[in-house]
This record gives structure tokens, C-alpha cells and sequence, in this order.
């Protein structure tokens, strides 16, 4: 006679490595070791003090706008846009602040702009049902043209009587590492936490598994897709606010064609394009991937024109890897 | 008491007449087999039961009192509960969060709550073993058979202790062995004391766990009557039109 606990406990794997194999996370992560310890062997540069820290800090903000990304994929959506709000948010604070005010007004001037921006892709999104990809192209171009406005196009580099706070919030490191990671961290612990454990992502991911079952559930699922458009762009406006720090100038070329970086992180790191996959752990592990390819092929000396030859490769080997498992099963 | 008591349900919708003048009642623990062919007005019917439409005219009460469905969370606040035909299920959830789906239990931690994953398995186990389905709580939708998936979506109606359970082709498009296990469910919640309306195409499900049939033509009821007074050649014959009414 089995029990109610037996029942419960008989659960799908027989150990943690076996389930541990099952992820996607795990053989990206083990990819990143990989060519980590090959890196090392072939150069002395990469384990340098300066080189880690760089390489650290540049994931990073790839990697906070992949957590955003991750939610928005997973509920089976797709935002183009994020690119756009990371300069529109830097220009806004880069603004503010060279008119005199303090950085943290202007950041949450630099958050709101971002997230009117998730707000208008959200509405037209869930209420006027049209299509996330045009809708976000759409924004796409919208938030870079009012970031050009917004400055005449110039550059800024002044940033009033917070300029030092700014630099130091964006660029500066506390214990050898590097602010961004630090929010980094906290980004993804939290969004962890998130998606498995509160309804908001666990109603996440059933609008990207079934739409039509989460209506029937009675989950409120456009409200729902408004506030994961808008999450999606406050990882943008952060990330946005700390390159403006990092960078110590703002250009409105800031960020352009970030989002295919940010969709690719998040793929290789599990996020399936077709909606109800993917974790926050997966997006950091998919831009730290990137990233280690990038510097290698700097530090390796060979030509940065290959770059896009090796993420995409791994973008397409990421996928069949899927594949090849879900065929398995 | 009858459970519920359709009395001279008609709908149409501008010039198209969907149901005419219906009169039909459901007990306690009775099964229900509701037939007709497309466009018999079987779904009109459903959805008006469900709460997803209002009936132009007519009246319908639920254990003696009458009651009146804007949407259909009105519905399910008087105990009617529907198994969709698509199922309804999120693939990449496990079958307790589809269980829970929209109503998942919380637990406090100081200002932060969270989903009671223990719970929802403990008590998705329990629904399961009470449907004497092989399912578990924690095995993804996407793993399961048809008739694990039909678990799923009928542990998730008794969830609310429902008083009627409206079930839409519950048996189209899975295997024979698991029709037999489709059928098994419905006899289950039969036992438990709740009313099921069947809806469904194929005869022998129906003459297998009907206790009464009714027949809908061209949003007409043709036939009401205890599944032992009838046979399969009847109810095609009364479907089609061969018989006029019986």
C-alpha cells in the first residue's frame, strides 16, 4: 500500500545529478568553466587582477537586462525595446543631473522614463492584443528617437553636483568587485525567489505554457502582462543608470543592438523563445557565456569580427540542445 | 430536490434561435448525458450553465433557489465547475500547480508570502488517490497521458467541492484504454455525490456511465429520459432527425 508521502516523494528523477544534467543552466555553466580554464592556460591576461574585474563588471549589465528579458520571454512574449530604454533611462538621469539635480531624483526620473516605456509596450501588448515583436520595435525606435531629442544628440560627460555619486555608484567597487555585480546578485537572488515561490511568477510562467488555460484559471493576465513589460524595462533603466556611471559619458548610441545580446544570454541560458521556460540563474550564466567568449577572442588576439560568429553559434547549439533532450524524453 | 432545474431555457442570439424552450433537471449524483449534433445548441446549453452566456429567457435554480450567471466566477461561486474540451492545462507546470492554478495557497514569512508548494502537492495527492489516478503531484503536464491530463483537469474542479461538474468531450481524441480510465473519473465524482453533465459524441461513453440522457435538435429537446429506456439506435435516430421525438 503506498502512502499519500510516497506518492509526493516519488518525484520524476532518481538523483540530483541526474536532475542537475537535466538543465540547460548546468552544461552552459560548465561550457563558461571550461573555456574560463582554457583561457587561463593560453594566457596570462585573463586571470589578471584588471581583467576580472572588467570582465565581471561588463556582464553584468547584459546580464541584469537578461533577468528582465528571461520574464518577459517566459511568459511567451519577446521585448526588442530594452536597447532603447538603457539610453533613453541614461539620458534621462545624465540630463537631470547636469540641470543641477540629485542622483537620486534623477535616477527615479531615469526608472520612470524606463518604465512608461513597459508601460505603453504592456498596454498595447495585453489590451489592444497586438503583437509583442511589433509593438516593441516600435518602442524600440520611439525610446531612441526621445532620447536624441532629449539631448540634442549631444554627448554628455557633466553630470552637475552628484557627478562623483553617479561615477562611483556605476563604476566604482566595493571590496574589489565592482558595483554592478552587486546589484546583479541581488537581482537575480530576488528573481529567483520570485519566479519559483510567488504567484506573479508562477502565473508568469503559466501564461507562457497556456494563455488560454491562465484566462480560465481566472488569473488576471493582462494586468499581468502589463507589470512583466514594465519589469522587463526597469531592468533596462537600471542598467541604464549604472553604464551612464560606468561609461563617465552619454552618447545616444548607448546600448544599441543590446537587445539581441539580451535575448541571446537569455536563450542560452534556458529561456525557450516558445514561452513557459527559463530562470534568472540561466540569463546570468548565458551573458557571463557571451561575455568569456567576447574577452577571449580580444585577449586571444583574434580579430572582434568573429564575435558574432561564435555567439551565434552557440545561440543555435544552446537550442538543439534542447531539442535534442525534449526528443530524448 | 433536483440539483439543478433548467425550466423554459431559450437563447438566441439576433435572429438565430440557439435553444428553444429547454426544461431539464439533474439530481444528486446522477450523470447526465447531453447529445446532439453540431450546432444542436449542446454547447449554448454548457456555456449558459457555466455562466459564460445569459438565457434570453428562462429560468435557473441550483438546489431550489434561482440563480443568475454574469460571468462565469458567479458560476463557480454556486458550485458548477467545467473540464474544458482543450483541457485547459499549462504543459510546463507540474500537475499540482495545475491543480492550484489561480488559487495557489500562501504562507506568511514576517511581510513576505510565498506559494505553499507543500500543500498543493499534499492535497493534489489526496484529490488524485481519491480519483484513483496513477498521477503525481509533482510529474510535468507535458509527461502525462490523456487520462492523467483528464485527472489533472477534474482534481482541479473538486477543488471547490463542486456541486455540479460539466465535463465537454472529455473522451474525444485519447486512447481506448484511457477512455475506460476517462469514464472510471466520471463514476468516481458521480460516487462522491456530484451531478455531471456529459457532453459528448460518442454513444458508448455515454450508455456506459449515463444514469439519464437528453437529446438536443436544432436547438430543440428532443428526448429526456433514464439511459435504460433508450438505446443507441434511438438517440442516433432521435440526433439526426430519423425520429421525431421520443
Amino acid at each position: 500500500m503506498t502512502t499519500l508521502d510516497d506518492i509526493i516523494n516519488n518525484s520524476q528523477h532518481d538523483s540530483w545529478f541526474a536532475r542537475l544534467k537535466n538543465l540547460q543552466v548546468f552544461w552552459v555553466f560548465i561550457a563558461a568553466v571550461l573555456a574560463c580554464l582554457a583561457l587561463s592556460l593560453m594566457t596570462d591576461a585573463f586571470t589578471s587582477d584588471r581583467n576580472l574585474f572588467n570582465v565581471a563588471r561588463n556582464f553584468a549589465f547584459v546580464a541584469v537586462i537578461a533577468i528582465g528579458m528571461t520574464a518577459v520571454i517566459a511568459s511567451g512574449g519577446i521585448d526588442l525595446s530594452v536597447g532603447s530604454s538603457v539610453v533613453l533611462s541614461a539620458m534621462v538621469i545624465s540630463v537631470a543631473m547636469a540641470g543641477g539635480m540629485g542622483f537620486w531624483l534623477s535616477a527615479g526620473l531615469a526608472l520612470g522614463a524606463a518604465l512608461l516605456v513597459g508601460l505603453l509596450n504592456g498596454i498595447l501588448i495585453a489590451y489592444a492584443g497586438m503583437p509583442a515583436f511589433v509593438v516593441t520595435l516600435g518602442s524600440l525606435s520611439a525610446a531612441r528617437s526621445l532620447a536624441m531629442v532629449l539631448s540634442d544628440n549631444k554627448m554628455i560627460w557633466e553630470f552637475g553636483p552628484d557627478h562623483g555619486l553617479l561615477l562611483w555608484i556605476g563604476g566604482g567597487s566595493t571590496l574589489g568587485l565592482p558595483h554592478p555585480l552587486y546589484v546583479l546578485c541581488v537581482l537575480a537572488v530576488v528573481m529567483s525567489l520570485v519566479f519559483r515561490w510567488t504567484r506573479w511568477g508562477q502565473h508568469l510562467f503559466a501564461i507562457g505554457g497556456n494563455e488560454n488555460a491562465a484566462v480560465l484559471a481566472g488569473i488576471p493576465v493582462r494586468r499581468l502582462k502589463v507589470s512583466i513589460y514594465m519589469f522587463s524595462a526597469m531592468t533596462a533603466g537600471l542598467a541604464g543608470i549604472l553604464m551612464a556611471g560606468w561609461l563617465g559619458s552619454v552618447t545616444t548610441n548607448l546600448g544599441q543592438g543590446m537587445e539581441l545580446t539580451v535575448i541571446a544570454a537569455a536563450v542560452i541560458g534556458g529561456a525557450n523563445l516558445a514561452g513557459g521556460e527559463g530562470n534568472a540563474l540561466g540569463a546570468v550564466v548565458g551573458a557571463l557565456l557571451i561575455e568569456v567568449i567576447r574577452n577571449s577572442l580580444i585577449l586571444l588576439g583574434i580579430s572582434t569580427f568573429w564575435q558574432g560568429m561564435f555567439i551565434g553559434t552557440f545561440i543555435i547549439v544552446a537550442v538543439a540542445f534542447d531539442r535534442f533532450r525534449n526528443m530524448r524524453r | 430536490m433536483s440539483r439543478l432545474v433548467f425550466s423554459g431555457i431559450s437563447k438566441n442570439f439576433g435572429a438565430i434561435q440557439a435553444l428553444s424552450d429547454v426544461s431539464l433537471s439533474i439530481e444528486p449524483g446522477e450523470v447526465l448525458g447531453l447529445m446532439g449534433d453540431n450546432g444542436a445548441g449542446k454547447s449554448t446549453l454548457a456555456k449558459i450553465i457555466a455562466g459564460n452566456f445569459r438565457p434570453s429567457t428562462g429560468d435557473i435554480s441550483i438546489d431550489g433557489k434561482s440563480v443568475v450567471f454574469h460571468k462565469p466566477i458567479d458560476a463557480q461561486r454556486e458550485g458548477v465547475e467545467m473540464v474544458y474540451q482543450d483541457l485547459a492545462l499549462a504543459d510546463n507546470l507540474s500537475a499540482a500547480s495545475n491543480v492550484f492554478l489561480g488559487r495557489e495557497p500562501l504562507r506568511r514569512f514576517g511581510p513576505i508570502r510565498y506559494i505553499d508548494y507543500k500543500r498543493m502537492n499534499t492535497v493534489s495527492a489526496d484529490l488524485f488517490k481519491q480519483l484513483k489516478s496513477e498521477t503525481r503531484p509533482r510529474q510535468l503536464v507535458r509527461r502525462m497521458s490523456g487520462g492523467q491530463r483528464q485527472a489533472v483537469a477534474i482534481a482541479r474542479t473538486l477543488l471547490s467541492e463542486p456541486k455540479i461538474v460539466m465535463m465537454d468531450e472529455p473522451t474525444a481524441a485519447i486512447s481506448v484504454r484511457q477512455v475506460a480510465e476517462v469514464l472510471d473519473l466520471i463514476r468516481r465524482l458521480r460516487d462522491r455525490g456530484i451531478s455531471v453533465i456529459l457532453i459528448s459524441h460518442r454513444m458508448p461513453d455515454i450508455f456506459s456511465v449515463s444514469d439519464k440522457i437528453a437529446v438536443l435538435r436544432r436547438g430543440r429537446l428532443v428526448c429526456r429520459k433514464p439511459v435504460g429506456a433508450s438505446s443507441p439506435e434511438e438517440v442516433t435516430g432521435l440526433i439526426t432527425g430519423a425520429i421525431d421525438a421520443a
